[in-house]
């Protein structure tokens, strides 16, 4: 009997070759004759290139090659796109300017490429860099969005006036405003997101190979998404028709949206390659990737909440600047607005809700999706007013959360959302109790005892995964479908690959997969391989972000389970001459119910290709496909409870407790959903406590390296208590929600509603470093002294 | 990392001899410091001359006199686990503990601390506070001799630090706030009551690097507690600024570091 079903804690089968350093990374690949590519790169955030004189780099040792932006503008590469279309409240669509992956003419940002040298060591190619020599004008540079806005500020690209490349607004702005005319009580904050910058442990790295023969090109990459990376590359960078081009995103060291991507060295690798007539290989350092990895945040909102005479919600009316650096990214436009503003109705019942987004070009790193990529942001907002106005009106903040709770579903909220089930209460009891909430005034006192001062802050996030379904994201503007495939191939002696369109880069897929079709057949998950990253292996997929993998990319496998159980129980209702209705898989045997009739699966999937007795007309083998569309996005929802304690000298926050209660509906696997939870709060503490990417006003990056960007480390954290609560999905055949990213999204507004608790100010901007702790508490003392 | 020529030296007039014959050569040691800034290009010696392996520059010493001779080629991991500072100079254990992660203190080295001399590293303030005296191959220098300002040092170009010696003392103890990032000091205090009397040196905070401050030395003259130096502020102005702290937070950090390395005491 296998017990690596669905709910059983089976240990990563990826890990042996992780922790045993057995995994094949992008930079592991060897191809014969391979060149090294090294980018030579603007040290301005903003300038016009004059000429580039490659002479001196190209007469030394080992160079093959110096290409610029004029060369690959003038090979047809094209330009780089974003693939959600937003429009304005105008009507008119999003202002975008040209990106190219080598510029010719106007860098936009310390980093940017303008050059690449190709030469037969790395060593060559990036002596060769430094030797090339680019003429800028320097022009004046803004960093920060609310600048970009004012008048008279630089501007970046010619396509968007005042740097303005939409104004979108969703929601019902009369009935909001009329809401406030009516409110009782108005809670006003103006809120930041700060800027992070990803830092996945592997780097970006990209190997391009051009067969000259058959006109074809292979890209290994640190890629979330190879197939979509493909169908960009060839339908909008004019690199190669689809079939042929091969990418492969082999083992990949972490993305959290960073890798979903196409930047411009993979584009460039893949040119240079047939240009120079060799395999063409690059691997990010660490300083390119603080620079040229797609940044997360960066928003500046001012907020406001309406609350009637009995402190239920009637109104929200949220304005978000969202900085989104010097070219639009991929997915950039999405992210500040429907997966951020659709998310402004929280666990609320909220009425009436009005949110305008501005999206702005900075000289600075373009701005993406970054775990979670929008719904941090919408509930960092949200749960920051509710804990204020709780503050501010005296409330229990439990008890005004509760009054104002969504407990009725589905729930249609007034900003496109319809939650399909939910049970809020459910997941605030659970980490109230697991916190001991009741115990928090006598730790307080004791910390205080020792010149400590302690707070506690609750977070009651929602979010949405599983972004879907395409019909709808297609009406929203999105470029994509965002359905998954998966094929399920039964061999001979019946083992099984699955082929799923979804891509592993930390999530543990070869387990989780792997645990269905132990759950279906009662196989070992030792006789189960999961293939994917292989344009050539999996026909096609949309990869991996928005914890889609479980809901979206498991469903399409259920799907192709269910056919292939079909077939497999004709196949031994024909073989035991009994009625198909009566055969059962379990422990890996067919059986007839009710009789002692039994195959091993083996002995049918013998059958299903041997062919020698099959049901009439019935084709061999056992392999089948699916592509699964859900029909919404998945709900996941929880409770996040944060206690901290401030040393009021130093400023040092210290977390001493933390407590998550999700609901991420059906589990697959408790450990792997565990390390997932652990691995978002950290990102979410770091966020809150430390991280920030910190830009000097001419765009020069403060924090581009450890030294100065402060990754959250093992001694930053407490030892997590996560718990679970299940409200089953209803959208998917699996009842799943996704937990990849809900730690990142939940912990923020917990850990500063702590801080601003313990330090008796609501006003905090992340991150609460030291430094900014030590002077809210100056500032708050020199106000009290001179009350 | 540009190409460079990696010699080993076996002793110190081998090394003053490498040096001698390079273009452009560099002493190595732990290489914490100097290989990361070759890697990121920003360094580019032509010669590397290795001192690890000289053994006039490695160890340990109890003197005749109570003093402590540390070789500079030793591990600050060396430093933090030896018996001998750890119960004669308590707070140069402690504070040999405290510098970064465990792989940087089996590597990083005391004479490449102290030659890099960078404001925000944990020794100078050591050296400044017990009152030690630096012996390179052609003199011996004070501390207050030897750091000269932010990343400045008295040695010339081919002058190696040999050892460091820190006299006796009666007690001592160092109090750090590492930076949230790259865990160096942020403001570090160091406090030690010997026969010439109470130092306190801080190491991180100050613009031109470690300094003394006179008035808590004085303060605690003539009262030993954590009371006596808590209203002592140094001057803000004097101190960096930058995105993990204002001058002012420096300044108080300052204070709070001071208290608490001699509460430590008390
Ligand atoms: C991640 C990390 C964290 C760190 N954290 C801290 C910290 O918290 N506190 C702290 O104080 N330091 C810290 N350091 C610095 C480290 O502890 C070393 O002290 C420092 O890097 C220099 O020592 P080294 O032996 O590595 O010298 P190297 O890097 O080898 O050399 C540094 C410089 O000193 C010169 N030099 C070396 N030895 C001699 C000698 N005997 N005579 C003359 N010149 C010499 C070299 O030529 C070079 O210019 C950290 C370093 C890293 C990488």
């Amino acid at each position: 009997m296998s017990n690596e079903g669905i709910g059983a804690r089976v240990l990563r089968k990826e890990d042996k070759r992780f922790i045993t350093g057995a995994g094949r990374y992008t930079d592991d690949m060897v191809l014969p004759r391979t060149g090294y590519a090294a980018f030579v790169r603007s040290p301005h955030a903003h300038a016009r290139i004059k000429g580039i004189d490659a002479s001196a780099a190209l007469a030394m040792p080992g160079v093959d090659a110096v290409l610029d932006g004029n060369q690959l503008v003038g090979d047809g590469i094209g330009n780089i796109i974003c693939g959600w279309m937003i429009h304005s409240k105008d009507g008119s669509p999003m202002k975008m300017g040209a990106w190219r992956a080598l510029e010719p003419e106007v860098v936009r940002f310390v980093g940017q490429a303008v050059a690449v040298v190709v030469a037969d060591t790395l060593k060559q190619a990036r002596d060769a860099a430094e030797a090339v020599v680019v003429d800028y004008e320097e022009l004046p540079a803004v960093v920060d969005s609310l600048d970009a806005l004012k008048e008279g500020a630089p501007q970046l690209h010619p396509e968007a006036e005042n740097n303005l490349i939409f104004d979108w607004e969703i929601g019902d702005e009369a009935a909001t405003n009329d809401a406030f005319s009516k409110a009782a009580h108005i809670t006003r904050m103006d809120i930041d997101n700060n800027r992070l910058v990803p830092n996945p442990m592997e780097p970006r790295s990209a190997l391009a190979s051009y067969d000259r023969a058959e006109e074809h090109y292979t890209l290994y990459t640190t890629s979330q998404n190879p197939h979509v990376a493909r169908l960009v590359l060839s339908a909008f960078y004019n690199v190669a028709p689809e079939h042929k081009l091969r990418v492969i995103a082999p083992d990949v060291g972490g993305g959290f949206g960073s890798k979903i991507y196409i930047y411009p060295e993979e584009i460039v690798c893949l040119w240079a390659s047939k240009r120079v007539g060799r395999p063409v290989k690059w691997t990010s350092d660490r300083t390119e990737a603080f620079l040229t990895d797609a940044h997360g945040r960066d928003h500046h909102s001012t907020a406001e909440l309406a609350l009637d005479a009995d402190h239920k919600i009637i109104g929200f009316r949220v304005n978000t600047v969202a900085n989104l650096g010097a070219y639009m990214s991929l997915f950039s436009s999405s992210v500040p607005t429907y997966l951020y503003a659709t998310l402004l109705s929280g666990q609320y019942d909220i009425p009436a809700i009005y949110a305008n987004v501005k999206a702005v070009y900075t000289n600075t790193t373009p701005v993406d999706a970054y775990r979670g990529a929008g719904r941090p942001e919408a509930t960092y907002l949200v749960e920051r007013m509710m804990e204020t106005a709780a503050r501010e009106l005296n409330l229990s903040p439990a008890e005004f959360r509760r009054k104002n709770f969504v407990r009725q579903f589905p729930h249609q909220t007034p900003v496109i959302m319809c939650y399909d089930a939910g049970d809020y209460d459910a997941s605030l009891d659970a980490a109230m109790k697991a916190i001991d909430y009741e115990g928090f005034p006598a730790r307080r006192a004791q910390s205080e005892a020792q010149g400590k001062l302690r707070g506690i802050g609750m977070s009651c996030y929602i979010e949405a995964c599983g972004i879907a379904p395409s019909k709808a994201v297609g009406s929203l503007g999105a470029g994509v479908g965002l359905w998954e495939s998966a094929e399920v191939r039964v061999n001979p002696v019946g083992t099984v690959e699955v082929l799923t369109g979804s891509h592993s880069h930390g999530q543990g897929h070869e387990t989780t997969f792997a645990q269905l079709i132990a759950e279906r057949f009662g196989l070992p998950t030792d006789n189960v391989s999961i293939v994917h990253g292989d344009t050539d292996k999996v026909q096609f997929g949309m990869g991996t972000y928005g914890s889609r993998s479980g809901a979206v990319g498991m469903s399409a496998i259920v799907k192709a389970l269910d056919k292939v159980e079909a077939k497999a129980k004709k196949i031994a209702a024909h073989l035991m001459e009994a009625s198909e209705g009566d055969i059962t898989i379990e422990d890996g045997e067919v059986k007839v119910v009710g009789t002692d009739k039994k195959l091993s699966f083996t002995e049918v999937a013998l059958a299903a290709y041997t062919g020698h007795n099959l049901p009439e007309g019935m084709e061999p083998g056992l392999k089948e496909g699916a592509f699964y569309d859900p029909t919404n996005f998945t709900f996941p929802a929880g409770t996040h409870i944060c206690e901290v304690e401030v040393d009021p000298d130093t400023g040092k926050v210290t977390v001493v407790g933390f407590v998550a209660a999700d609901d991420f509906g059906k589990i697959i696997n408790p450990m792997i959903v565990e390390g997932q939870v652990h691995g978002g709060l950290t990102q979410g503490i770091g966020q809150a406590l430390l991280e920030n990417a910190s830009y000097d006003e001419d765009g020069q990056l403060l924090s581009a390296s450890y030294m100065d960007y402060t990754m959250p480390r093992a001694d930053d954290v407490p030892s997590y208590v996560v718990e679970t609560t299940e409200t089953i999905c209803p959208g998917n055949p699996l009842g799943m929600k996704g937990c990849g990213e809900a730690g990142a999204i939940g912990a923020p507004p917990a850990v500063i509603n702590a801080v601003t608790d313990a330090i008796g100010t609501n006003n905090m901007q992340m991150p609460a470093s030291p430094a900014r702790v030590w002077m809210a508490l100056q500032s708050a003392g020199l106000k009290q002294a001179a009350e | 990392m540009y190409e460079t020529s990696y010699h080993r030296a076996g002793s110190v007039s081998d090394a003053e001899a490498a040096i001698a014959n390079a273009e452009d050569g560099k002493f190595l040691a732990g290489g914490q410091t100097l290989i990361a800034t070759m890697k990121q290009r920003l360094a580019a010696p032509t010669d590397l001359i290795d001192l690890r392996h000289i053994a006039d520059l490695k160890g340990i010493a109890k003197q005749a006199d109570g003093s402590i001779r540390i070789g500079a080629a030793t591990c600050h991991a060396d430093v933090a686990t030896n018996e001998d500072v750890r119960t004669s100079i308590p707070g140069l254990a402690d504070l040999a503990g405290k510098i970064g992660d465990p792989h940087v203190r089996h590597m990083g080295t005391l004479g490449g601390s102290i030659a890099n001399n960078d404001p925000a590293a944990d020794y100078p303030a050591a050296l400044m506070a017990l009152g030690a005296t630096v012996e390179t191959n052609k003199r011996s220098l004070a501390a207050e001799d030897f750091f000269t300002g932010m990343f400045e040092t008295a040695l010339e170009d081919d002058e190696i630090v040999v050892a460091v010696t820190f006299p006796e003392c009666t007690t001592s103890a160092y109090a750090k706030f590492p930076n949230p990032a790259s865990r160096y000091s942020m403001a570090g205090v160091f406090v030690a009551k010997g026969d010439s009397g109470v130092r306190v040196a801080v190491s991180g905070a100050g613009q031109d690097g470690v300094f003394r401050v006179p008035e808590m030395e004085k303060a605690l003259e003539s009262q030993w507690s954590a009371d006596a130096v808590a209203n002592i502020k140094v001057p803000a102005e004097d101190m960096l600024s930058d995105i993990h702290g204002s001058s002012e937070y420096r300044a108080n950090l300052v204070t709070v570091m001071a208290k608490r390395a001699v509460a430590a005491l008390s």
